[in-house]
């Protein structure tokens, strides 16, 4: 009996069909596209013009809108073209077929179908971004003016900066004593041997419990309870530098824990040949984790590591719970202040702005570290 | 000749689980001795290699390094695996590290030679295989002849006494086998002795003092290489030895 699988007899007096050679032009699908296209387009700028009407500013906020809006309608002709394109290549494919060329008609139809994958694709954001213009404007703008007011923005954009800097100074910190901590339980969770036992499990608890208490529930805890509890050395701070240090130590208990996870998963990452290859070499339990498997732990974890620091960051908010008056417990009063919610938006666009830029800086790292070690293991 | 030998396994037994993989194995190298084990795959080579350098500890037996007991509780590995090197069939060489400091590395940390000098002795060596060139690459830009050199070096950096060789070629490409035995060859010449598990029996036939058949977990037959290929006494070397060569690989 032969290796090669037999391919089953075609049943008789059936032709093969010739696949090949049919086109789908796709005149149809390409038609609707274009009267798709023509639908969002016109949603789009009636979207943007009840946007323009409900504006009640004038000046140069006017016109830098109106810019703003006039770029956004333009850029929803594309899919307009797209459309058009769709229904020509179409129409191409069907002449092609017609002379009998049926390699150009297979070309122009995949055109086709690529030109109405754009319709699909750029049609659905422009109907979100033609969905939001008229969330924001309807009841005569006051959906905007509740959360982007210009004045309010601009009278409450220094407090608020001022605010942030506590909000960075807090992360910043807690971010460098987390790396700390987090390496340190983890590789207690790793030490061998039956003597090891208790500092394992020490470290097992302390994850637990810190993963498992909600972050706000700690840092009230700590916050309060700390300074409640009249701790000589607690006490030996001054009022501001319990302010400060207090919430920096429940943000790395809590963030710790995580982090410590993130680093015990990178370090089991590493294949055990080369704990194998470190020690065969003479090199102790210490300076195999030293030199060989946190060095290359550390290039595996640096994404959920920065994502564990975006929390991080974000968590510094609920701060405002035990009185510190960081970006979000400002913006608040100045919510009371003014009657309405532009100053918390502030703050939010204030956290997203720090986010952005570290998650680009780590695809960088990661692309780097890529490119230089295409992990020969 | 009754000089102790250099390496002395004696009567050593190894399991996992339930899985013994050694079984009472007796084998003797002696100094500028090359000894090769053959065997089937899961006959115990990598098994006894690994014993050997401490990389596993045993069940029952034990291993003598120049007469010392190196098995047991309570022996320095870290001195053992100083005086006994070990190459393995994948490599691994340390990625993040450029070659240079993949050989240095041991040196500097275990050895406490001065870094200047450990470099001045690893680029000696890195020349001496024509991997000079390299030093500063990353082991990814190498081929895998190419680094598996390297890591004969970075065993070899460390001046070890004893070299152990685990199917150092196994997981190279056809064309880039030589490279890798031609200094493994330089190696014997020069009285290195070495412990080689391998699949290479013509490269074993040539370079080897005394060549060993491992089966089952026990050393079925020793001797001269052209006592075990050419007149082999046990059934079962011989059966080995048919089917090796019936795969063109003799």
């Amino acid at each position: 009996m032969s290796l090669l699988a037999s391919r089953p007899p075609a049943p008789t007096g059936v032709a093969r069909p010739r696949t090949a050679t049919r086109v789908h032009t796709r005149l149809t699908p390409s038609i609707v596209a274009l009267v798709v296209a023509v639908v969002i387009v016109a949603a789009l700028w009636w979207s943007l013009w009840f946007f323009h009407s409900s504006l009640g500013v004038d000046g140069w906020r006017l016109l830098v809108m109106d810019l703003v809006l006039i770029v956004i309608a333009g850029a929803g002709l594309s899919v307009l073209i797209a459309g058009v394109r769709a229904v020509r290549a179409a129409m191409r494919a069907e002449s092609r077929r017609r002379d009998g060329d049926l390699t150009a008609a297979r070309v122009a139809a995949e055109d086709a179908k690529d030109a109405i994958w754009y319709v699909v694709g750029f049609g659905l954001t422009a109907l979100v971004v033609a969905f939001l213009a008229v969330f924001l404007s309807s009841n005569d703008g006051a959906v905007r003016k509740t959360f982007f007011d210009w004045t309010v923005m601009g009278k409450s954009i220094n407090p608020l900066l001022d605010a942030f800097w506590l909000n960075i100074k807090i992360f910043v910190v807690a971010e460098v004593l987390v790396l700390i901590w987090g390496l340190v339980v983890a590789v207690c969770r790793l030490v061998p041997g039956k003597a090891g036992a208790p500092v394992r499990l020490l470290a097992v608890a302390y994850t637990d419990l810190f993963r498992g208490m909600p972050a706000i529930l700690v840092i009230y805890l700590i916050v309060f309870g700390l300074g409640l509890a009249d701790l000589p050395l607690v006490n030996s701070l001054s009022r501001d530098q319990q302010r400060f240090w207090l919430p920096v130590l429940a943000l790395v208990l809590v963030y710790g824990a995580y982090v410590t996870e993130v680093y015990r998963s990178g370090l089991e990452s590493i294949h055990w040949s080369q704990t194998a290859a470190a020690r065969s070499l003479g090199l102790s339990h210490g300076q195999t984790l030293r030199y060989v498997i946190v060095p290359q732990a550390v290039r595996r974890i640096v994404p959920p590591l920065l994502n564990d620091f975006i929390g991080l960051q974000k968590d510094t908010a609920l701060l405002a719970f035990v009185g510190v008056i960081e970006i979000f417990n400002e913006s608040t009063l100045l919510k009371s202040k003014y009657f309405n919610l532009t100053p918390v938006v502030g703050a939010g666009i204030a956290f997203v702005v720090v986010t952005i830029p570290m998650a680009r800086f780590t695809d960088y790292l990661v692309r780097r570290d890529q490119a230089r070690m295409r992990a020969s293991t | 000749m009754t000089a102790t030998p250099i390496v002395d396994v004696d009567g050593v037994y190894k399991s996992f689980g339930a899985n013994e993989v050694l079984r009472g194995v007796e084998l003797h190298v002696d100094e500028h001795q090359v000894v090769c084990l053959i065997g089937a795959s899961g006959s115990g080579k990598s098994t006894l290699l690994r014993c050997i350098n401490g990389l596993e500890t045993i069940d029952a037996g034990e291993i003598r390094l120049d007469g010392e007991i190196v098995t047991g509780r309570g022996v320095d590995l870290d001195w053992l695996r100083r005086e006994v090197g070990i190459v393995f069939q994948s490599y691994n060489l340390f990625p993040h590290m450029s070659v240079i400091d993949n050989v240095t590395l041991g040196p500097i940390k275990v050895l406490r030679i001065p870094k200047r000098y450990a470099q001045e002795q690893a680029m000696a060596l890195l020349s001496r295989i024509g991997l000079a060139d390299k030093a500063t690459d990353y082991p990814d830009r190498l081929s895998g002849g190419q680094q598996q050199r390297v890591a004969i070096v970075r065993a070899l950096a460390m001046g070890p006494r004893v070299l152990l060789l685990d199917e150092i070629t196994s997981a190279l490409d056809p064309e880039l086998v030589s490279e890798v035995l031609n200094i493994v060859r330089e190696l014997a010449e020069e009285g290195m002795t070495m412990l080689i598990a391998t699949h290479e029996m013509g490269f074993a036939r040539e370079v080897s003092s005394k060549v060993c058949f491992l089966d089952g977990g026990v050393v079925v037959e020793e001797g001269t290489p052209e006592q075990i290929f050419s007149a082999p006494e046990q059934a079962r070397t011989q059966a080995f030895l048919h089917r090796i060569i019936e795969a063109g690989r003799l």
